[in-house]
């Protein structure tokens, strides 16, 4: 099958479970208004893949508001849909019958998975970490900051089928003027020995917190070796501001806080419109996490701080003063 | 057991990190180290060897000239010996260029005895795609056991656990497999004096494309799938704030989010 350039850019729906059904992700929106954005450039329609069973009646609706024409409804017979090579196959044979020309997903680590194993499936480049994905000159051209949100690169595709893993907060999600009615394209999956090579022998999923997911919050309130074990500043700020709580790898390892909160190289990667680290000292694996915020605010007794040297505001105090007085004043100027 | 360990070279994260003109990583030496969470890989090819026993560690890069500095790193830790893939067309490969060339060297290794684990790290500190350990899974065709914090092997087979954002997974797969771990899964044992010594007669055998069977327009800048068409430093913050609490930060705090919208 060929991947004409005015072919479907096919967006992944990531999901999760609320109240035991099927719930889009708030990224996913973002990502289908990316995808509006480059089917544009070649009057391509944006098309959406549904692996969870129940998502795509689920989301018509939603996913009607931006635009989508059609929903393909895949299922993988007797495979695991979890196992992110059986994901990586099912993508695989959608993009092919579809005649995509670009495949979007969610720059998450399952997701990246099956974005590697698509490209050595379909020769297709694949580009992560993305914050923004354009057509220029008839290439898909793909922004991504990299080095910790020091640089940014921009890098063209220059395969037929591009795949592209966008971060969470790249773009505002904004709905058409006039929603579509999606059709569903049902697709039975017949997944290769190779995709079920491994086995999933067990999955536990982690019980919602209630409040928003890290990766994908907007504003996120992280604590670290300077809360000294006692969480409840953060959380407080957290939930005035309707933040996501994070962590250091310190507080994660003393067992502070669950090791899904850890920010950083080696935990997740965030790029919320405001983060606010409160007794943090901003090591490097720390700031390779964070540094892409947009604004930076730090509260730290340690005025020589390395956090200090990338923080918009900085306060120096102590967290136990200066974060339950900020989020008195957060009240009282909301009335 | 035989081990193959994937490690990279990479700029220190702690020194200044550079784009040049063209897109790519100024690595103009010494800065340049072991990329930090292959360590763990080393680590977990090590004590897995250990358990096994009568086993052999192979400490494999692809990377430039200075790249072998990230291999003797391995072979300080106690890897038993190395290859490194050497090439001038491999400049400018992607992810899938890199995976086609590591994918030859492992076949060649297990030309003289089949390979029964390829590890990797979690994440190079430069690329930073995690997308390498699933491609190389998919063109060695082995079954794929990624983001260990916990592996085992036992009865020739392999079993881990893994953390990921919304659940927690634990997978099983039979020899020969490919597992990537994260930095949860051991910690890295600091080569000593005498490993240090040891390592200096450890041999690393350099290969080029041609001995691997790799045609070099499918590697390198030739044969990427990716091109860079601009790169730039980010803008400096502007207008930044530093104040001392005098009693009345957390209120000011406050007032500089409503000002910028953030509450
Ligand atoms: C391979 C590897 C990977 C790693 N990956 C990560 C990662 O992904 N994420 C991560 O975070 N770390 C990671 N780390 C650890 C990282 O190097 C640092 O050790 C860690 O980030 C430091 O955490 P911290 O800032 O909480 O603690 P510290 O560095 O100890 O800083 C605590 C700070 O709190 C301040 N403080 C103390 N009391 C108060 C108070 N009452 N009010 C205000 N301030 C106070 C102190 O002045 C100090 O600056 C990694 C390390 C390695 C080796
Ligand atoms: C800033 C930057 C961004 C990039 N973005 C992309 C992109 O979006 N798409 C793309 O196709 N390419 C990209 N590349 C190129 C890509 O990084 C290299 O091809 C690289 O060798 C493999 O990817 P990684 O470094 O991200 O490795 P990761 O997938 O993050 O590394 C995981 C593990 O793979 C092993 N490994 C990785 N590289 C090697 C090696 N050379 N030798 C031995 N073992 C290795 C290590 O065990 C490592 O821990 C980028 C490079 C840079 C510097």
């Amino acid at each position: 099958m060929t991947h004409p350039a005015d072919g479907p850019v096919v967006v992944l729906l990531d999901h999760h479970t609320v109240d035991g059904a099927p719930r889009l992700r708030p990224p996913v929106l973002e990502l289908l208004t990316l995808a509006r954005g480059l089917a544009r450039h070649t009057g391509a329609p944006v098309h959406a893949v549904a692996l969870e069973p129940g998502l795509a009646a689920a989301a018509a609706d939603e996913v009607g508001r931006y635009g989508v024409t059609v929903v393909h409804d895949v299922t993988v017979g007797d495979a695991d849909r979890h196992l992110t090579p059986v994901a990586a196959e099912a993508l695989a044979a959608v993009a092919s019958r579809a005649g995509a020309s670009a495949v979007l997903a969610t720059s998450t680590f399952e997701n990246k998975e099956a974005a590697a194993r698509l490209g050595v499936l379909t020769g297709a480049g694949v580009v992560s970490d993305a914050t923004g994905v354009t057509r220029e000159d008839g290439e898909v051209v793909v922004s991504k900051t990299v080095f910790a949100g020091t640089w940014t690169t921009r890098c063209a595709i220059t395969t037929p089928l591009a795949v592209v893993l966008v971060k969470a907060n790249a773009v505002p999600a904004e709905p058409v003027d006039a929603p579509t009615e999606p059709r569903t394209e049902g697709h039975a999956v017949t997944v290769s020995a190779g995709a079920r090579r491994a086995t999933l022998t067990g999955r536990t999923e982690r019980a919602a917190t209630g409040r928003p997911e890290l990766a994908e919050a907007q504003a996120v309130v992280a604590g670290g070796r300077g809360t000294n074990g006692d969480f409840s500043a953060v959380e407080e700020l957290a939930d005035v501001l309707g933040a996501a709580v994070g962590a250091t790898r310190v507080a994660t390892d003393e067992g502070w806080i669950g090791h899904e909160a850890q920010i950083g190289q080696t935990g997740v990667t965030i790029s919320p419109q405001l983060y606010i680290g409160a007794g943090i000292s901003g090591a490097v694996h720390h700031r390779g996490g964070m540094q892409a915020s947009g604004t930076i605010v730090a509260v730290n007794s340690d005025p020589e701080s390395p956090i200090f040297e990338i923080a918009d505001f900085g306060v120096v105090g102590d967290l136990f003063d200066v974060l339950p007085q900020a989020a008195a004043e957060i009240r009282r100027l909301r009335g | 057991m035989k081990i193959v360990v994937c490690v990279k070279f990479v700029p220190d994260i702690q020194a200044d990190r550079r784009l040049g003109q063209d897109g790519r990583v100024v690595r103009d030496g010494g800065d340049g180290t072991l990329n930090e969470l292959d360590e763990n890989a080393v680590e977990a090819a090590l004590a897995l060897a250990e358990a096994a026993g009568d086993s052999e560690v192979v400490a494999l890069t692809v990377g430039p000239a200075g790249a072998e500095d990230a291999v003797r790193r391995a072979l300080q830790m106690g890897a038993d010996r190395g290859v490194q893939v050497l090439d001038d067309a491999l400049a400018g490969s992607d992810v899938f260029g890199t995976v086609t060339a590591l994918a030859a060297a492992v076949r060649r290794i297990a030309a003289d005895g089949p390979v029964d684990l390829v590890l990797t790290g979690m994440a190079a500190l430069d690329g930073l795609t995690s997308l390498l350990p699933a491609a190389l899974a998919a063109e060695l065709d082995l079954p794929q056991l990624t983001l260990a914090a916990e592996v085992a092997v036992e009865d020739g087979a392999v079993r881990i656990r893994r953390e990921l954002d919304g659940a927690s997974e634990t997978l099983a797969a039979p020899l020969p497999a490919l597992v990537s771990v994260t930095d949860q899964a051991n910690a890295p044992r600091y080569p000593n004096f005498k490993g240090i010594m040891a390592a200096r007669k450890k041999p690393i055998q350099v290969l080029a494309l041609a001995d691997v069977g790799v045609d070099p327009a499918a590697v390198g800048a030739a044969g990427a799938r990716t091109r860079i068409v601009g790169s730039s430093p980010r803008p400096p913050r502007e207008d930044r704030v530093l104040i001392t609490d005098d009693g009345t930060a957390g209120t000011r705090l406050a007032q500089y989010l409503a000002e910028r919208k953030l509450v």
